[in-house]
This record gives structure tokens, C-alpha cells and sequence, in this order.
């Protein structure tokens, strides 16, 4: 937690540095974890968990809630009881704290909440930050300040919290998401005792002496009628007129005591400036850069940086004014739609007329004021773009409202900017690495910040861009090493080294765009000095020629083969940039690397440290130069996904640009206004990220169809078609007899890889049952290197998805054979290699896909189903396939549900128009036809198909109806009478946590809705916290020693109600159980929920064994499986409760020993482990004594 | 109760009987090593540290806290950074130390290592945790077919040179039984500084499950029967190495234990036996020890230590490769 007394520089990034003043100067955390503010609550739980002490020497209670709505009415609890209490959150979650907020703030308490200010979900979904969050909790009366740096950070951490403590206002400590929270930078820390010096212990004990208590009874929280509420809610107008003295003076106690002077309202540049900027957040650091370059060239300009925005103080913003200035631009990182113009904007005009009538600037020509839009969403924001925001001050008709960063060629506001107007220091190192979020490099980048800015006098920053995917990310690292401290907060543009650690993504990327002429570049290559050069793309050649390159090549992979650390080639890569760079001597640099590597390993043990000082002593002799021939002569070109053929004008026009790294570049116009998303377009990606695919041995094949179904990208398949059909085939197509009763007889099938869309997880290996009788570890499918099969299995595949897919009337869908004869359509998603939730997505999709429309909760599955740049969700060729949504984390249940009701209102008013125009439309369609449009449909593919025909027969007769209104409305609706199929999907934190309630209420509807929990026991998206489903003795976040409560029994819960069909099941274990499952649950005309196991990354499992592995979850006991049918008929007896997997057969120990989430406890705290063993054992036993006997109940539900 | 006197010298160690809790997880807690001692064995020796098993466990550790790490903006990691792991050698050693503050009896640390590195550090650990003697349990597959017996053997005599260097405290290594000299192999390891042998380490061998066609640790308690390998190699070095000797496997009975001690063993030692009967079989062994030696007229465990090795035997061809075409003879029907 940093020094006692005396001030230090440490390297941290903004989450750390704020979580530290908040667990110092605290007594009670609650948390929930959201991007990018997560961050925070783990720290805090870490050291609660080491036993670290706050100011007062005891450790802070640390309580996770269900979601951050719990979370604030505990910290209103915690706070009325008498206890210093904080919280960290940022976008939905500060939205879900709302209520409270105006609570707190309505009672005058003392509190603060640290933010790290990130978009609210709008149009789309983002995790990014800018200040919409924080701007939409203006009006519930909390004081904000806003701290613009990593520094600032921990110092307005503190300077809140001394305010708020004086002030009895509560205050939102704020920061940009990413830009200033993942940043990591070097700073001065703030000594306990200069803290605890400048805490006055007598507000904290007046804030317990204004606590609840029975021995001084009070009450809070009365119901006031029209008599006297307004009066006294203007009562608490004096302390608010009181915050900015008390944040000012409280600035000036901080100055005092630091040496750190910052002040409400900060002022930098020309005295006599006459244009000048006011803005809040990271965005200073850029306009700061931008000031001083054109000050230096002359321009009278300024920056005005607000840190004190609520309450506003009108008179001291006009006061930091410079006095000269005759315009002012204010930029805002958020947008209010239909406003007359952003909050800050509004703010800065208030205030100026409130000082020009009548006030302080009377005197004065009142400036005029411009307002615009930037870094929406994290979008960079540049001294280029703040010099063309002082430009366009310049014009002589400024636009009133604009926005930079962007080419808004829809409404034309956007300013234009000279990406050439460059401030970087010259002396300032500038490297951007190239790496995969599994390689290494971040960490390692991260590690040579702290090396620079820990060991030497030198100032470094990190910054850190990642792409959406979960598996073969691809990570941006920007690092700056200066001299001086660093302020840039914005992305290297112009790099002086560049490291490219994976060779492929040379073929992709435009690497070398960050290179500026005589840049070094240095690249991890299979290849030597001597042939690397004729396997580089054309491009990249020319980049080297042209900007004179110094290039160097290492083969990184080798090197930490050797080191026995195959994979991570971090060590590796960051020796070659200390070596490369000359930052420091060699022999120091080697030193610092080897004592960071000591810092961050030392636990792991004294292998992991050996291994790596070995791959760093290996490494220097290992880096070789290139000699740069003087043409560029290869054959090879980057990929364009432009170019590709068949692909929509869409992704020409806008998917393309955005997987080649140029999304920045498309203007307002290419984007949907409403963020509808053409589905489907995952096909084109081909990432082509595994070292290795499954090869097809037809000759041992059972067509058993196992491969199909676990695979978690629905990257290989099985088709049964026509043997003639394949005649044409690529050579290598080969094809067997088809031997299931499945399909038509006589038919050829196949099993195809997709091999650019396999990730390589080797799931479809591990369950392959068929193997050779000569050699045992040869199966019907093998990992083989992908490069030799690439080309003939890329011909192979695009053959195979365009023979026609089979007919689903003729195939019985209740097995894994049949059902693996649907054509997914959802594929190639992002997640992980191995993931265990989306093998279920796939099999939805195959049985109801062309009818289903799916509610789909905030986590992983809206991640990797639908985060941009491509959508796994797909059409058939009919065009039919899911129609998907995402509304928010916490109403997944009830957006589900909502969609039901309009699809049964819909249904409704389509039966009353059909029986309405029963004259005219029964004697066209024929009087059974017309009969069946109203009658239930046979739940069978045979019916839907035929409901399909009848519905188009049906619309071809109200085009002949014509403008009649009935029939034009009934054609508005007519869809609705084939059958939809509704799925509510989404994690556990979402079904056992936060959206729990909305869940129940749900279920407890009666309505046909069918709910899909894909139950990780983690909340894995965010990093894997503990949720209600983790099971007891497993180590997640905020569960550090071992979680001790046992899991939630949500199935059980569900039963209750008595008319739920509930379902438990896991794929892996047993696959027809969960098609069968599925099948009745979406059959049942009432609400399903399906519980499905799903392995995760976060379960610490070889993800190989990802499906193998269920098979012990559920022979142990520990998941068993069940079905429980409220059509009691379908159960002999009228048993609604069927068990179906049997009786434990395992001890706990043995299933969990295979997971690193128990296996880390039983290492690390072996007593404690072993006592929530038997305690888990005993839930086991329990659990299955339990079911045991519901299996026997007799039940009835009168429906 | 017997007044003959059970002592003997192991390692250089004084012991009040004959009877060793070898390594074995009956060894592994110390509730299990208090009550050893309770039922009167004369020292014990922990189940095997295993070098690769630290290795493996700190790299897994490692892959763990690295896999899906950094990779997304979400989550940087998705476990915990925990206090301490306690990887390494650690918990061992802690176990070492806690035997030897609540045993009286001897503690021997048994190390299986891979490198000579890893051989070296963690037996002069062993020593820091106070350690009585260390046995070093080579467990060495050679299937490099390239690589000679000569070359094997140098392995072995190097580890042990260079633990004998490193550490003050008695040293024993155990082997197994195929060596071409096995004879010449214990005067080498007795040149390169070893104390003792223990004869012989009982390999874990793979099996085949028929079921899944995977290969399996095939696991099985020795049996009386396995004893006689052991105690033919007991005999034959008996007075031709100056070498405490330890057996190992397939000692179960008191009969079993006269039988090693005759052929000339220092001390037994128990594994098999105590998985299969408990912590508490000691006490009855050494009773039946005791009536066996007085009813027998021996009044020490040192006069009967050796009496039918190889040398002091009547019949020393019988412990040669003879043995087996006089046992087959012996069988033959009576012309």
C-alpha cells in the first residue's frame, strides 16, 4: 500500500491509484464488478483478503452485492449506520446507483464514490470511456470532481474525500475510463501520514455522531407531503453554496502539505490569450500539448481545465479566465441529444451571463462560446484535433456546435484536423507493440513502464488497446519513455520503435503505419536475417525501404522453447527492446529486466524465475539485423477485406474498413443511425488463428457427430447430401456413405473443417470416440499443422457450405447425429478457443434458429455474439436465422419477456383480421387451409413449414386485398402466426446476481418464454468474480479464500413455482439429454428455464478437456442432471422430476483436484480448502439425497 | 516384553530397532508420523519431494495466472493474485521441520530430482530443515536409445557426488535393481559418497486401461513374495561395500524382516505393510520380532545382522546366477 511517511514515486495506473486513497480512507467497500472501474473493487478485496489495514488500522470490510443497485442501498445502509463507505463503478452501474444517490445527497452525507467514467449504452453497447455516465447523475446533487491524470487520480481521490467529509455533500470522484484508469504512468504517491495529516478526525467523528442509533433515536427517510417538502429541500442550499470554498481551501491544505498545487478551476497558457478551451478529463493532457506548441509559435491560446464541475462555480470559472479572451470552445465528452447543447457548454454560457449581467465581467466584451463533441466512446482525441479546434475559434463564423475526431458528413459538424501537427518531445522514446492478448506482451510492456519508471529518473506511460475477441486478440501497446513526465494521453502516432510480435499479423495489419522514418523495427519471424525478407507482404517491404527502417529480427518462439516456457515470448520481446532501444546500458537494462521478472513471478515459484532469466540471457545473441534490399520485390500482398468476393456493399463498405484497423475512418453516413447490424458477416473474417485443425480420417468415422456438436466456433461440421452433388468436388473431398437413418437414404456425407475459422482448441479431438485399431492415438479427426492442409481444406470447406443443407422436415433433430445435420447459424464468434457456453448457442441455433428471436443479457454471449466488427449470427439460405438483442445486464429476463408479449399481441391481432376478413380470404386460401391459419400448429418442422406456406399464400392474397386497412394492417403482423421461438440467454451473473429478481418475475408469468443460463459459476466476462453460482471452495474474485457459501440451487428455486419446466444439463456429459432438454423446453407453452453447465477459462481446466471434463462434473455428482416437466404426464406416475444422470460415483476431491479454481486453494491453504471439501462433498451428497427424492414426489400443478 | 537388544546402525545413525517407515504416503502427515513413532518405528522417512512435480506445479501456476491474461480490455486476468502459493518446496519443508520439532525418532527427507541443480538445492534444504539423513530416489528411465549405460551410471555417481559436497548430513540413495554390475554400481556410489543404499526402489509402472485405451499409473502393494530380490543383492553386498543397506519392498511379516536382516540389512523398511494394516502394525511386528530372536536364542539384532549374507552364508553359490538352475534341480523328479 505504499510508504508510511515519505513521498515516493510509484508506476501504477489510474484504478490502482484511486482504489488506494479509497480503501486508506474507508471502512466499508461494496462492490460489483463493470468495466473499466472493476479494477478498483479487486484491489480493494486483495488487500481486505492480506489483511491490509485503512488509516485507522483496521481492514475495510469488502462486500461484493448482487449489482451495483445493491451495492449503493448498502453503502446508504453502511453510511447511516456511521461508517466511512465508498464504492467504484462507471456506466450502467453508476446509472443503477442513481436512486440512491439522490438519497444520500437528499440527506447530506458524506460519501464518495470513485468513477471510472465510461459510455452508457445508447444505440450500441460500450465499454469505453467518456463522460456520459457521470453527466447523467447531474441533477441528483452529488459534487463532482473530475481528476484529469493518473496522478490526479489519487490526489482528487483524497481532496474528495477531505471535501465531502467537511462539506456533508456527497462527491463523485471521477476519471476517464481507459484513458486514465488502464493508464499506467509514473507518479508521486501520497505518504500515509500526509494523508492521515490532512484528515480531520473530528468531521469523521461527526459523521458517526450523526449516525442512526438506538441511543440517540432518529429518523431518516420520512414521507413528506406539499406542505413542506420544497421548503425543506431548499435547506440544504447553504452547503452547497459551501463546496467550492471547502474544495478550494482543501486544495491549498493538499498544496501545503504536497507541494501539488491544483486549483477549481486551472488555467494554462498565454496570459493574453484571446482563444481558449474549457474541458474536463484525460482530454487536458492533449490540449495542454497543443497550447504550449502554438504558444510557442505565438498564438494567444489557453486551456481552461474544470475540475470542480458540480456544484459549478459560476464566479471563480470566469475568475481563471484569462481577461483577454474573446472566445471560448467548450468541449464535452458526452451528448445529450436534442439539448441545445452539452452540459458543460450549458455550464460555461450560464456562467458568463451570470458574470456579464450585471457581475464581474461587465466591463468586458462578453467572449463568444462554441460547444463540441470529442473522444465519444474513447475516440482519440489529439493536439492535432485541439489545434483545429483553436483554428476553427479563429474562423470568423465559427460553428456553435461541433464535433472533432470524426467526419460527420451527415449533419457536418465535424471540424477537420492536420494529423501532421505533431508535439511529441523529440527526446521522447515513442514504441508501439504489436502482440496477442495470449503472447505475453502486455504484461511485458507493462512491466518494462514500471522497470523505467521504478529504477531510473526516467519518466514512463503505457497505454494498452485491445480488440474485441476473446480468443487471438490482438493487443496495440503504446509506450512513451521521457525525461520529463508525460502527459500525452493519446496513442502513439508517429513511433520510433515499432515490435511486431507476431509474424502473421504482418498479412492483416498495417504495422508499420506508426513507424516514422528511421524508426527501428523489430519483428518476432520464424524466418532469419537472411530470409525474412522474400516472406514480408509487398507493403511492408516498400515501408521499410521507404522510411529507412533499421529492422531486426529475433525468432522469439524458439527462444522460449528452449527456456521451456513455450508460448510467451513477453521475456523475450521486452530484452529485445531494452537491447534494441539503448534506453539504458545492456548491462543494467538485463539487470532491471531480470529483478522485474523477480517482482512478478516470485510467487509463482523458483522454475518460473529460472526460465525466465534463461530466455533473457538467450535472447540478445538471438537478435539479428536485416539487410534491407533496395526494391521491394515480393509477391505477397496484405489482405484485403475489401477485395474479398461475395461479400454484402455493407461490408465493402464498412465491416471491411473496420477489420483492416480503419474504422476510425468511416464517416457518420456509413454507420446505421438506429445500430441495426446486418448478421452473419463472421464468416468473413477468417482469422486463421490455430497453429493447428482437425483432419478428417473418413475411414474410422462412425458419423457419431460428436466433433459438430461441441465445437464452440461451429468450425466443423457434418452434411449429408446427394452423391451426386458432389461431383466437381475439389480433388481431396473425400466422402463416405452416409449410415444414419437421418436424411435421405443413399446419401454421401462429409465432416468438414472450416480451417481459417478454428481456433484449435481440440475440443472435437478429445470426444472423438472412433479410434485406428493399428495405432490407438489416431482418431476419426486428428490435430495436425494447419499449413499443409490450408489450402486444400479451405477449397474443401467453401465446396461444402454451398451444398444445399438438408432438409429439416426429414431429420429427427432428438439426437446428436440428426440434430448436427442443421445447418448453425451461429458461427466463427470470438470466444475463447474451448469455450463451453457457445457449443449450446450452436445447437439453439441448428434446432430453432430460423424461427427464434433471442433477449440476450450483457456478458460474455453479447461479447462475442455481438460485439463489432462481425456478427456470428447468422441467416440460412431463406434468409431466416435469430433475430438478436441486447438490452442491459440487468433486465435481460424482462426484455425477453417483453418481446413475448408483442409476439402474442401480434398473434392476436393477426387471428382477429384473418377471422375479419374471412370473406374475402377463405375462399382464395380454401377452407382448410384458412382453418389451419388459426389453429395451434403441430410442433414439428413438418408444420412450420407448412404454416410457412400458408402465411405466404396468405400475404399474396392481401396484396390482391389491396389498400383495404384490415388487410394492410394484418399484413403489418402477419408473420407472428408461424410460430416464434423465444430464448432469453445469459450468464450467471446475470440469472443468480443481478438480474435475479426480474428473472423470477418472469418464470412466475406463465408466459411461453424460454430462458438459457449459460453458468459459468463466474462472472467471467469481467474477469472472472464470484457470483451466487460459484460453488463453495472455489477461488474466484472477491473470493479469494476459497468462496464459503455454497452454490445457488436456481433450479430448485424455479421448481417452486410448480409450472416452470426446469432443466439441467451439460452437453459434454451427456449430449442427448441437453438436445432433449431443449427440445421439450422450447415446446412447453409455458416459461423453461435450461441451466447449462458451461466450462470457462476462468475454471482454470486444460479448455481441451473442456466437454471430456463434464463428464466427471456429472459423474461426481457435482452437476447433476435433471429435467423437471410440469407436464407430469410425459413422467410415469405424474413424477414431474426426472433424474437423469446417476448416483455419484466419484468423490468431490477427485473432480475438483482437476481445477485450478479448488487445486489453487488446496496448494495454497490446504487446511481451509480441505474443510470446504467435506463442506462441498457434503452439498454433493445432500443435493443428490434430495433429488433422489423429489424423483419419487408425485406433484400437480393446476394450470 | 523381550530384553533382546533391537539396535542397529543406519547412515551412521543410532536406531532402537530395525523397523523404517519408508517413504509412502502413510509418511505424509505428521498425525500418521506420531503415531509411527508411537508404535515404535525407529525413524521415518517422508514420501519423496518430487523436482518435476515442483516444476510442474509453479509452471502451471504460471500458465494459469498468464492464460486469457491481458488479452482482453475487460478482464486482465481471471483469478485472484493470492497471497502466497506455496509452490516450491516449501510446504515440504515446512512438514520437515514440524516432524522434527514433535518425532523423537530420526527424520530422513527423500528427494527424486531431475537436475542436478534442482538435486543439489533441495537436499541442502533439507538439511537447513534439519534433516537427520537424505535419501536421494533416482528414478531414471533410460529410453534414449543412444545413450549407453556407461553414460547413465556417470548420471547417477554425479548427482551424488555433488549432494554428498553440498550437504554435512548422512546420504542414502535408493536405486532400482537394473544395473548390468549392479555390484560395481554400489562401490561406485559408495566412491562418489554415498552412506547407503536402499535397495530397491519400487517403479510405479504404467498399465493399459482397456476400457478407454489410455495408459494409466498402474498402482499395487508389494507383497512377501517380492522380498527375495532385495534380499538377494543384500546378501552379495553385505561385506563387500562399506555401506548401510536398506531394504525396501515387500516387507510385511516379522519373518520378512528376520529374513533381510539375516541376508544382512541394516533396517527394513515399510510401506506396503503399513498401507494395508495401519500405523499401528509396527508395534506388533516388533513384538514378533522379539519372540522370534529369543525363541531363536539371539540376543541382538547386530549378531543377526549378516549371519546369512553372501559371505557368511553356508551355501554362497546360492545367491548366484546358479540360484535358478539349482532351484529348477531342485524341483526335478528324483531319478
Amino acid at each position: 500500500m505504499g510508504s508510511d511517511t515519505a513521498s515516493t514515486t510509484v508506476t501504477l495506473d489510474g484504478n490502482e491509484a484511486a482504489a488506494r486513497i479509497a480503501y486508506l480512507t474507508n471502512e466499508v467497500i461494496a462492490i460489483y464488478p463493470i468495466t473499466p472501474a472493476s479494477a478498483m473493487g479487486e484491489f480493494a478485496d486483495a488487500w481486505a483478503a492480506e489483511g491490509d489495514p485503512n488509516l485507522w488500522g483496521t481492514t475495510p470490510q469488502v462486500i461484493e452485492m448482487q449489482s451495483e443497485a445493491g451495492a449503493a442501498g448498502a453503502v446508504h445502509g453502511a453510511l447511516q449506520a456511521g461508517a466511512l463507505t465508498t464504492t467504484f463503478t462507471a456506466s450502467q452501474g453508476l446509472l443503477l446507483m442513481i436512486p440512491n444517490m439522490f438519497k444520500i445527497a437528499g440527506e447530506l452525507t458524506p460519501t464518495v464514490f470513485h468513477i471510472a467514467a465510461r459510455t452508457l449504452a445508447t444505440h450500441a453497447l460500450s465499454i469505453f470511456g467518456d463522460h456520459s455516465d457521470v453527466m447523467a447523475t447531474r441533477s441528483t446533487g452529488w459534487a463532482m470532481l473530475c481528476a484529469n491524470s493518473v496522478q490526479e487520480a489519487q490526489d482528487m481521490a483524497l481532496v474528495a474525500q477531505l471535501s465531502t467529509l467537511r462539506a456533508r455533500v456527497p462527491f463523485l470522484h471521477f476519471f476517464d475510463g481507459f484513458r486514465t484508469s488502464h493508464e499506467v504512468n509514473k507518479i508521486v504517491s501520497l505518504p500515509l501520514e500526509d494523508v492521515r495529516a490532512l484528515l480531520d478526525e473530528g468531521l469523521v467523528r461527526a459523521h458517526r455522531a450523526r449516525a442512526l442509533s438506538p441511543d440517540r433515536p432518529a429518523l431518516r427517510g420520512t414521507a413528506q407531503n406539499p406542505d413542506v417538502f420544497f421548503q425543506a429541500r431548499e435547506a440544504c442550499n447553504p452547503f452547497y453554496a459551501a463546496v467550492p470554498g471547502i474544495v478550494s481551501d482543501t486544495l491549498d491544505a493538499f498544496a501545503a502539505r504536497t507541494g501539488r498545487r491544483y486549483r477549481l478551476f486551472e488555467y494554462y497558457g498565454a496570459p493574453d490569450a484571446e482563444r481558449v478551451i474549457v474541458l474536463m478529463g484525460s482530454g487536458v493532457g492533449a490540449v495542454h500539448e497543443a497550447v504550449a506548441a502554438l504558444q510557442a509559435q505565438g498564438s494567444k491560446v489557453g486551456v481552461l481545465a474544470v475540475r470542480l464541475y458540480r456544484p459549478f462555480d459560476g464566479e471563480a470559472f470566469v475568475a481563471a479566465l484569462p481577461p483577454s479572451v474573446r472566445s471560448l470552445a467548450v468541449l464535452d465528452r458526452t451528448k445529450e441529444p436534442g439539448a441545445l447543447g452539452e452540459p458543460l457548454y450549458q455550464d460555461v454560457l450560464a456562467a458568463l451571463h451570470e458574470a456579464w449581467d450585471g457581475g464581474p465581467g461587465a466591463s468586458r466584451p462578453l467572449p463568444q462560446v462554441i460547444g463540441g463533441r470529442y473522444g465519444l466512446s474513447s475516440k482519440e482525441f489529439t493536439p492535432a484535433m485541439a489545434k483545429a479546434v483553436f483554428d476553427h475559434l479563429a474562423e470568423p463564423k465559427p460553428k456553435r456546435h461541433f464535433t472533432v475526431g470524426i467526419v460527420d458528413d451527415v449533419s457536418h459538424t465535424s471540424l477537420r484536423w492536420d494529423a501532421d501537427f505533431d508535439t511529441e518531445g523529440k527526446d521522447t522514446t515513442r514504441a508501439v507493440f504489436f502482440g496477442l492478448g495470449s503472447d505475453g506482451t502486455v504484461s511485458a510492456v507493462k512491466n518494462t513502464v514500471k522497470i523505467v519508471g521504478e529504477n531510473t529518473p526516467l519518466h514512463a506511460q503505457g497505454y494498452f488497446v485491445y480488440d474485441s475477441k476473446k480468443s487471438g486478440s490482438i493487443t496495440v501497446s503504446h509506450l512513451r519513455v521521457s525525461p520529463r513526465p508525460i502527459h500525452s494521453t493519446y496513442l502513439i502516432q508517429r513511433a520510433n520503435f515499432v515490435a511486431c510480435h507476431q509474424f502473421g499479423f504482418l498479412e492483416r495489419l498495417d504495422v508499420l503505419s506508426y513507424a516514422e522514418p528511421g524508426a527501428t523495427f523489430l519483428l518476432n519471424s520464424p524466418y532469419g536475417a537472411a530470409e525474412v525478407w522474400q516472406q514480408l507482404p509487398r507493403e511492408t517491404q516498400q515501408q521499410i525501404i521507404d522510411k529507412r527502417l533499421s529492422f531486426y529480427v529475433i525468432d522469439a518462439a524458439k527462444v522460449a522453447q528452449e527456456a521451456g516456457m513455450p508460448g510467451r515470448i513477453n521475456t523475450v520481446m521486452q530484452t529485445c527492446f531494452f537491447g534494441l532501444s539503448n534506453m539504458l546500458p545492456r548491462d543494467e537494462a538485463i539487470a532491471q529486466i531480470k529483478d522485474a521478472i523477480t517482482k512478478t513471478y516470485h510467487k509463482r515459484g523458483e522454475a518460473v524465475l529460472r526460465r525466465n532469466y534463461a530466455a533473457v540471457d538467450a535472447t540478445l545473441q538471438g537478435v539479428a539485423p536485416v539487410t534491407v534490399p533496395a526494391r521491394a520485390t515480393s509477391t505477397l500482398q496484405r489482405h484485403s477485406f475489401a477485395a474479398l468476393d461475395g461479400t454484402s456493399d455493407f461490408f465493402k463498405r464498412v465491416t471491411a474498413l473496420i477489420l483492416s484497423g480503419h474504422g476510425d475512418l468511416l464517416p457518420v453516413s456509413a454507420l446505421p443511425a438506429d445500430g441495426t447490424f446486418p448478421v452473419g458477416s463472421a464468416i468473413w473474417e477468417k482469422r486463421s488463428i490455430a497453429a493447428e485443425i482437425p483432419i478428417w480420417d473418413d475411414t474410422i468415422c462412425t458419423q457419431c457427430g460428436l466433433c459438430a456438436i461441441v465445437c464452440p466456433h461451429a468450425a466443423i461440421r457434418m452434411k449429408t447430401f446427394a452423391p451426386a452433388a458432389a461431383s466437381g468436388a475439389p480433388a481431396g473431398f473425400v466422402t463416405r456413405p452416409w449410415t444414419g437413418k437421418e436424411g435421405p437414404a443413399g446419401a454421401a456425407m462429409r465432416i468438414q473443417v472450416a480451417p481459417e475459422d478454428c481456433t484449435g482448441c481440440g475440443v472435437c479431438v478429445d470426444v472423438c470416440p472412433a479410434r485406428s485399431k493399428e495405432v490407438a492415438k489416431h482418431k476419426a479427426i486428428n490435430m495436425q499443422p494447419k499449413e499443409p492442409h490450408l489450402e486444400r481444406e479451405r477449397a474443401n470447406f467453401a465446396f461444402f457450405a454451398a451444398l444445399p443443407e438438408s432438409d429439416r422436415r426429414t431429420i429427427a433433430t432428438d439426437g446428436v447425429k440428426g440434430s448436427q445435420l442443421l445447418e448453425p447459424l451461429f458461427q466463427f464468434s470470438g470466444a475463447c478457443a474451448g469455450c463451453g457456453e457457445t457449443p449450446y448457442l450452436k445447437l439453439l441455433s441448428q434446432l430453432f434458429g430460423d424461427r427464434m428471436v433471442v433477449a440476450n443479457a450483457t456478458g460474455c454471449s453479447s461479447i462475442y455474439g455481438g460485439n463489432l466488427p462481425t456478427t456470428p449470427w447468422s441467416a440460412n439460405a431463406e434468409g431466416r436465422g435469430p433475430a438478436w438483442a441486447n438490452s442491459l445486464f440487468e433486465d435481460n429476463a424482462e426484455f425477453g419477456l417483453g418481446m413475448r408479449l408483442a409476439l402474442d399481441q401480434q398473434r392476436t391481432l393477426a387471428h382477429q383480421l384473418v377471422r375479419e376478413l374471412r370473406s374475402e380470404l377463405q375462399p382464395a386460401l380454401g377452407q382448410a387451409a384458412y382453418d389451419a391459419l388459426l389453429l395451434p400448429q403441430p410442433r414439428s418442422e413438418e408444420g412450420y413449414a407448412e404454416q410457412r406456406a400458408r402465411v405466404a399464400e396468405l400475404k399474396r392474397q392481401l396484396v390482391r386485398l389491396g389498400d383495404q386497412p384490415s388487410a394492410e394492417r394484418l399484413a403489418s403482423v402477419v408473420d407472428a402466426l408461424v410460430e416464434r421461438s423465444v430464448w432469453i440467454i445469459g450468464g450467471d451473473g446475470w440469472a443468480y446476481d443481478i438480474g435475479f429478481g426480474g428473472l423470477d418475475h418472469v418464470v412466475a408469468s406463465g408466459r411461453n418464454v424460454n430462458i438459457l443460463v449459460l453458468d459459468t459459476e463466474v462472472y467471467s466476462n469481467t474477469g472472472g468474480q464470484a457470483s451466487k453460482a460459484t460453488p463453495r471452495g472455489a477461488v474466484a474474485k472477491f473470493a479469494a479464500s476459497g468462496k464459503p457459501s455454497g452454490k445457488k440451487d436456481l433450479g430448485m428455486i424455479a421448481m417452486a413455482y410448480g409450472n416452470v419446466y426446469v432443466a439441467q444439463i451439460a452437453l459434454g456429459a451427456q449430449p442427448r439429454q441437453t438436445i432433449r432438454a431443449l427440445l421439450e423446453a422450447e415446446a412447453y407453452p409455458g416459461p423453461s428455464l435450461v441451466i447449462a453447465y458451461s466450462t470457462c477459462i476462468a475454471h482454470g481446466i486444460d479448455m481441451t478437456t473442456s466437454m471430456t471434463h463434464q463428464k466427471d462434473a456429472v459423474k461426481s455428482g457435482y452437476w447433476p442432471l435433471y429435467r423437471f416437466s410440469p407436464q407430469g404426464a410425459d413422467h410415469p406416475g405424474g413424477k414431474p422430476f426426472a433424474l437423469d444422470s446417476r448416483k455419484p460415483a466419484m468423490p468431490i476431491k477427485d473432480f475438483v483436484a482437476t481445477e485450478a479454481r479448488f487445486a489453487m486453494l488446496a496448494q495454497a491453504k490446504p487446511e481451509q480448502a480441505q474443510q470446504l471439501l467435506a463442506l462441498a462433498q457434503q452439498d454433493v451428497d445432500e443435493r443428490w439425497r434430495l433429488y433422489e427424492q423429489l424423483a419419487g414426489v408425485e406433484r400437480n400443478v393446476p394450470q | 516384553m523381550t530384553t533382546i537388544d533391537l539396535r542397529t546402525r543406519y547412515l551412521g545413525l543410532e536406531l532402537k530397532n530395525p523397523l523404517v517407515a519408508g517413504a509412502s504416503p502413510m509418511t505424509g502427515h505428521i498425525a500418521q508420523l506420531k503415531a509411527l513413532e508411537d508404535a515404535g518405528v525407529a525413524a521415518v522417512v517422508l514420501p519423496s519431494l518430487f523436482e518435476e512435480q515442483i516444476e510442474h506445479d509453479e509452471m502451471e501456476l504460471a500458465r494459469l495466472r498468464d492464460f486469457g491474461a491481458e488479452g482482453s480490455p475487460e478482464a486482465t486476468n481471471y483469478f485472484p493474485e493470492l497471497t502466497s502459493y506455496r509452490t516450491g518446496p516449501d510446504a515440504y519443508l515446512a512438514q520437515l521441520e514440524q516432524a522434527k520439532r514433535e518425532l523423537s525418532i530420526p527424520v530422513i527427507g527423500s528427494l527424486n530430482g531431475v537436475s542436478s541443480g534442482g538435486w543439489v538445492r533441495y537436499a541442502k534444504l533439507f538439511e537447513q530443515a534439519g534433516a537427520d539423513a537424505v535419501e536421494l530416489n533416482i528414478y531414471y528411465v533410460a529410453t534414449d536409445a543412444l545413450a549407453s549405460a556407461e553414460a547413465v551410471e556417470q548420471r547417477y555417481l554425479q548427482l551424488v557426488q555433488q549432494v554428498r559436497a553440498a550437504i554435512g548430513i548422512p546420504l542414502a540413495v535408493k536405486i532400482g535393481p537394473y544395473f548390468s554390475a549392479l555390484a560395481q554400481m554400489a562401490l561406485r556410489l559408495q566412491q562418489a559418497g554415498a552412506h547407503g543404499l536402499v535397495l530397491f526402489n519400487r517403479f510405479m509402472q504404467p498399465d493399459i486401461d482397456l476400457e478407454s485405451l489410455q495408459v494409466r499409473p498402474g498402482v499395487e502393494l508389494s507383497t512377501s513374495a517380492e522380498l527375495l530380490l532385495p534380499l538377494r543383492w543384500i546378501a552379495i553386498l553385505k561385506g563387500r561395500v562399506a555401506l548401510s543397506l536398506a531394504a525396501t519392498t515387500g516387507v510385511h511379516t516379522a519373518h520378512d524382516v528376520v529374513k533381510l536382516l539375516l541376508a544382512g540389512a541394516d533396517v527394513t523398511m515399510l510401506a506396503s505393510a503399513l498401507l494395508r494394516h495401519g500405523t499401528a502394525y509396527p508395534r506388533q511386528l516388533l513384538q514378533q520380532l522379539g519372540t522370534w530372536l529369543e525363541q531363536n536364542d539371539y540376543s541382538s539384532v547386530e549378531q543377526l545382522k549378516g549371519s546369512m549374507s553372501q559371505l557368511h552364508c553356508p551355501d554362497p553359490a546360492q545367491f548366484e546366477r546358479a540360484n535358478y538352475m539349482k532351484a529348477l534341480m531342485s524341483y526335478s523328479s528324483p531319478t
